[in-house]
């Protein structure tokens, strides 16, 4: 196992792990709790995971392959998700992706140079009374235009 | 006039806070359930109700918990599905995020009416921020007794867990939702067995919805007969409806089951935004089949939108205005569903991603004379062919953009 892992971190799988009847339950948060530390579950966060828990590393990656929010390699420092169902795209989404694509230099599922940004296009994140919206991280940021996109990526050191 | 029941409180300060939501009366229906009252009673006054799903299904919530078997030796669950992941919903965003502690005090109540000692709120991940709160509500709940041990002096007990999804639709669906909590993929189960009988690690499961959840409470506090005269004889209580779209106002609306639909969108959100004109409502979330303009004077209830030929779903109302193309509506639609179908059932994996193929074709202006019909037969064969609803959800949309807006789709071919 080449990775370092946090005694805390291996202390809250632990935890987290003891509120459930049946250890493999805590999969999903135990891999939140993973990609929040390493940024993102590559082969050794499977194995170390499937090792906390358990499990065969490959339970580990029929489940990290499965949900669109795992990782499996390291993305930009602000991920900016951008909805583009339906009440987000009646309200402009599409001209906010192609904004924010010539803006970063980037295509859609790409990362900035410098590391920073990854753009991403994504369903519906339940907040479409302020569409059309996209997530920085877990922060939600809606009725957003052009000008408000140019001053929040100012704003995202 | 209209009164509001679960939204009631949201102008409060600081109502997340326990003492504040106890300052508004908050948890006296769970003391009064568990000091006076037998679970049995507490089963039946939401029986009496009428109380339906508000996730979906519309499924009535005390009937859905008579069927849970008390007589196994088996542990029983609650699954409060926070996962609200049907394109245009986003109430229970705003119930957990304005109230938590309405929902926990529902979670109290079903979980004593059926027995149950361990409650799961599965919550989709996007939801990280309102998972936070939700967590900060319960540990609140502990300190004062009212989770636990010996909840407020008496023998029951009950835990709370909030556990987060990842980013997967399909797990709205309640087998998927199971599958998801026990660390497996969201692939739904084959029914029957319901969850009922065998859920949560193969023991008896409640899944009930957010909303469905935070009614409770004012049930146990004011009486079935209060709450059936907040909606109608059928429908116990109010309706939290969700506008989106071209309107001046989106946001939620709670208001009682069987107000029109034109009513909500014109009235309470403003009518259309910039003076546009209204094409299209889909008055249920993304899988409601779609109304025309001409349809739209419908009393928003489960049974007459059925008789329209859609159905109430999680009373998300998305508005299209004339100026939007119906193939881009389509193109969404078809992309949304071929994007999130699990790939377990042929119809539904295979079919959704060859009528998004076909969809995208026809916005590349290279459709074909027959991809139409292509599409309705590709429809028609996923509806009714899959283990979950998910197939019905893509099916019944898209079916119904093809048939009601034929003509304009028409345009879009190549040899138009």
């Amino acid at each position: 196992m080449s990775p370092e892992y946090s005694a805390a971190l291996r202390k809250k799988i632990d935890e987290v792990a003891s509120l459930y009847p049946k250890k493999r339950a805590a999969l999903l948060p135990v891999l939140h709790l993973v990609q929040q530390e390493v940024g993102f579950i590559a082969a050794a966060e499977e194995h170390f995971v499937a090792a906390a828990l358990g499990l065969k590393p490959i339970k580990v990656r029929e489940v990290v392959t499965f949900y669109t929010m795992f990782l499996r390699r390291p993305i930009g420092k602000y991920h900016l998700q951008v909805c583009s169902n339906l009440s987000c795209s009646l309200l402009g989404a599409g001209s906010l992706l192609d904004h924010l694509q010539r803006k970063l230099g980037i295509g859609v599922g790409e990362t900035t140079a410098d590391g920073r940004f990854t753009l991403s296009e994504v369903e519906c994140l339940g907040a479409c009374e302020q569409a059309p919206c996209l997530m920085v991280n877990f922060d939600y940021q809606g009725q957003m235009d052009k000008d408000k996109i140019d001053r929040l990526l100012e704003s995202l050191e | 006039m209209e009164e509001k029941v679960l939204t009631r409180h949201f102008g409060v300060p600081d109502l997340l806070r326990i003492e504040v939501y106890r300052g508004q009366g908050g948890y006296q229906a769970a003391e009064k359930a568990l000091k006076q009252m037998t679970p049995a009673e507490v089963l039946e006054e939401v029986k009496k109700a009428s109380l339906r799903g508000r996730g979906g299904a519309g499924f009535p919530a005390g009937v859905k918990w008579s069927f849970v078997p008390q007589n196994i030796p088996k542990p029983r669950y609650l699954c409060v599905n926070a996962d609200e992941g049907e394109p245009g919903t986003f109430k229970d965003r705003y119930l957990l995020t304005h109230n938590p502690h309405l929902l926990l005090e529902g979670t109290i109540l079903a979980s004593y009416a059926v027995g149950i000692r361990a409650a799961f709120v599965y919550i989709r991940g996007e939801y990280e921020t309102v998972a936070r709160r939700l967590e900060g509500a319960i540990a609140e709940a502990y300190k004062v007794g009212f989770l636990g041990e010996k909840i407020m002096g008496t023998e029951f007990n009950l835990d709370v867990v909030v556990h987060r999804g990842a980013g997967a639709y399909v797990c709205g669906e309640e087998t998927a939702l199971l599958e998801s909590l026990e660390g497996k993929r969201g692939y739904p189960r084959l029914k029957p067995p319901f969850p009922a009988s065998v859920g949560l690690f193969q023991c008896p499961t409640v899944i009930n919805n957010v909303e469905t959840l935070s009614n409770i409470p004012f049930i146990i506090q004011n009486g079935a007969e209060w709450f059936l005269k907040r909606g109608l004889p059928k429908d116990g209580g109010t309706r939290i409806f969700g506008v989106s779209g071209m309107v001046k106002r989106p946001g939620i609306y709670e208001l009682p089951l069987g107000t029109k639909l034109r009513a909500i969108i014109f009235d309470q959100a403003g009518g259309m935004k910039d003076g546009k004109r209204l094409k299209a409502v889909i008055p249920g979330g993304m899988s409601a089949p779609i109304l025309t303009e001409e349809e739209i004077d419908l009393p928003m209830d489960f049974d007459s939108l059925v008789s329209a030929g859609t159905m109430l779903g999680s009373a998300a109302i998305i508005v299209i205005d004339q100026e939007t193309s119906i193939l881009d509506v389509l193109g969404v639609v078809s992309r949304f569903y071929a994007h999130e179908s699990c790939g377990q059932c042929t119809p539904c994996r295979i079919g959704t991603s060859w009528i998004n193929k076909i969809v995208k074709r026809m916005v590349r202006g290279e459709g074909e004379a027959d991809d139409i019909d292509s599409i309705i037969r590709l429809a028609t064969n996923i509806k009714g062919r899959t283990l979950c609803p998910l197939g019905d959800a893509a099916a019944m949309p898209i079916l119904s953009i093809c048939q009601k807006f034929r003509r304009e789709l028409e345009g879009y071919l190549r040899h138009a």
